[in-house]
């Protein structure tokens, strides 16, 4: 076997592609994730510990679901709503899936705006991704306030059936709306900072002190598409089931 | 050494992964709406939550666009949960057959 003996330097400015540079990159010197900066690859550290919190909420409602031989309530008629006379199921969770699918769209054309440095419509972009949040929060909170009064759902117990479905239903929802909440406060913060100019001359940020740049925009942007993402397996698994 | 990268991409994939993203949403309305049950229906929102979800990953995400030792640091250890929903069934599972054991009169 006759291998081709790579003559470049050992700090080579090239990047070798596919299965190669899988081996390369992590045997490399000093950094394994050579084009990522070090705030990205933070975020999706972050990230894949969330999924594994999110995961473990899921698989426990799994957990809980299979094994009771009480009734699961039907969340297709629990989330249907009446509007103008016409009985829809399930259009609450439906359009709380639209309006989080559209903030994310929102959202990855305002970190494409904010790196070619336009600054009215990537500020525009990220108030937008915050409204459409803060809907979905308040979309979230009459959900729960018509399970809790009109419902009688107790994180105890329930009249529709199993009790489980009460204590999974406030844990993994309340725990998705958290981030959503936390997200809406992080995209008004961005919109500001980018707003004021903060990330384009890179002035110090206030908690961290690192420079200013708009490769922020797209790490913030990251948070969010998660917490669709995380939605994205809540609609599948908790309501549609 | 290293050189941060910029993930800038034309705005026409953002639009066309956002329509698609839509189509597959209102698809997996659908299967609620029109009531199909029993395998389809759980094979069919298992297919469209995949798919969406590997959308947003992909390009919203920019993970398509990473360096390939970044990608798999990345997907490769979720793949662990795969092993725990399996442990979360079989103690369901026997959890279910102890209750339905005990539980209910008339099953003595």
């Amino acid at each position: 076997m006759t291998h081709p003996v790579s003559t470049a330097p050992i700090h080579s400015p090239v990047l070798e592609p596919g299965m190669k540079g899988i081996v390369s990159d992590w045997s490399s010197d000093q950094q394994s994730f050579k084009t990522a900066p070090w705030g990205k690859t933070m975020m999706w550290i972050f990230l894949v510990s969330d999924t594994f919190i999110f995961s473990i909420f899921l698989i426990s409602y799994m957990t809980v679901r299979m094994s009771t031989p009480e009734p699961w309530p039907n969340s297709t008629e629990l989330f249907a709503l009446t509007i103008g006379g016409n009985h829809i199921p399930l259009i609450l969770i439906a359009l709380m899936t639209f309006i989080l699918i559209t903030s994310s769209g929102t959202m990855a054309l305002a970190v494409n705006y904010a790196y070619r440095k336009d600054r009215r419509t990537t500020f525009v972009l990220l108030m937008i991704t915050a409204l459409l949040g803060a809907l979905f929060v308040g979309m979230q909170a009459f959900e729960w306030t018509k399970l809790i009064t009109e419902e009688g759902i107790r994180p105890w117990g329930n009249p529709l059936g199993a009790a489980q479905f009460g204590s999974v239903f406030f844990m993994v929802t309340g725990f998705h709306g958290t981030h959503v909440s936390i997200g809406v406060i992080l995209l008004v913060i961005f919109a500001i900072k980018v707003w004021r100019g903060d990330l384009e001359h890179q002035r110090p940020g206030f908690l961290t002190g690192r420079k200013g740049g708009y490769e922020t925009i797209e790490i913030v942007g990251l948070y969010w598409h998660f917490v669709d993402l995380v939605w994205v397996f809540i609609f599948a698994f908790f309501y549609l089931w | 050494m290293s050189e941060a990268q910029n993930q800038q991409h034309p705005i026409g994939v953002y639009l066309k992964i956002w329509l698609l993203l839509f189509v597959l949403s209102t698809a997996s309305y659908m299967v609620d709406y029109f009531q199909v049950q029993s395998y389809l229906r759980w094979s069919l929102i298992i297919v469209f939550m995949l798919l969406k979800a590997g959308l947003i990953v992909a390009v919203f995400m920019h993970l398509m666009w990473e360096r390939l030792a970044f990608v798999y640091a990345i997907l490769l250890p979720p793949l662990l949960i795969l092993t725990f929903i399996g442990i979360g069934a079989l103690e369901a599972n026997y959890t279910f057959l102890t209750r339905s054991i005990f539980f209910f009169k008339g099953a003595q």
